[in-house]
């Protein structure tokens, strides 16, 4: 599945941008800034950060944008400098993280351990602030290999093979990570739905 | 196909790409195992109640050091 993001125009707005309009560039910038920011954040988890590797992904791409061909999406190739730029800060901030390539991928813990029944509809049983609150805290803990591999194809509803050349990973490994990142995101839901409603 | 097939196998049964046979055999399975229905049907509403939340807006003062810094990038001639 492709996502609906790429709008008719924006090959003109980048050919616009290349060509020096900045309101061009503006433009581009205005369509992605949020997802930008939500992807630094899911990997940095620290909102500081992840408006750094924002800029500085935005100023890097206007810097190459010559360098863009037009053989992958724009977003795919912009999703690329910015997750790199976030997890150079994550790596800062712990030193022991991994690199995007590292191999996360085991298949000998997979089978859930805790499985509850959620009822019909688990989510209505929360205010939304208190839905979000327990999403965020379920996506905080996930490793940020997964948790990117989880934004980009569920969220974002990139496709796997757009996902593994945004992220410069094989498919396999987009595909076993999104399997491991839905798993880990069920079992910590489960912790609150599988208790019931809400008193 | 055993419940650990199942789990190996469940991305690619809820984005729709198993093959027709392999599929069959997972749903027999989860006909018969009532478990691993419930893992099924709680991941694919994971996915969806992330989906159907509200993402974050950008911050407004995110987003205007963002607009000076590209400013500042492309120079006096920019908006």
């Amino acid at each position: 599945m492709t996502s609906a993001i790429v709008r008719e125009d924006e090959p003109a707005l980048i050919a616009a941008a290349k060509a020096g309009d900045a309101r061009a560039f503006e433009e581009i910038v205005s369509r992605y800034e949020g997802k930008i920011f939500r992807l630094a954040q899911n990997i940095t988890r620290n909102t500081e950060d992840a408006e750094d590797a924002m800029q500085e992904a935005f100023l890097k791409s206007y810097a190459h944008l010559q360098e863009f061909q037009g053989d992958s999406r724009f977003y795919t190739w912009l999703v690329r400098i910015a997750v790199n730029e976030a997890l150079m800060r994550l790596r800062k901030r712990r030193p022991n993280q991994v690199s995007l390539d590292e191999p996360v991928e085991t298949e000998d813990d997979l089978m859930p351990r805790e499985v509850q029944d959620w009822g019909p509809s688990p989510d209505k049983q929360y205010a939304q602030t208190e839905l979000r609150n327990i999403l965020s805290e379920a996506a905080e803990k996930l490793d940020p290999l997964l948790a990117v591999v989880f934004f980009l194809r569920d969220l974002e509803e990139l496709s796997t093979e757009e996902t593994a050349e945004a992220l410069g990973i094989s498919i396999s490994a987009v595909k076993s990570r999104l399997l491991r990142a839905r798993l880990k995101l069920r079992e910590r839901l489960d912790r609150h739905f599988g208790q019931g409603a809400p008193n | 196909m055993n419940c650990d097939g199942v789990i190996r196998e469940l991305s690619n049964f809820l984005d729709g790409e198993l093959d027709p046979a392999v599929q069959r055999e997972l749903e027999r399975h989860l006909g018969d195992c009532g478990e691993c229905a419930l893992i099924v049907d709680q991941t694919k509403k994971t996915v969806q109640i992330f989906c159907d939340s509200e993402p974050v807006e950008l911050p407004a003062e995110v987003r205007s050091r963002l607009r000076e810094a590209l400013r500042r990038k492309m120079g006096p001639s920019s908006a």
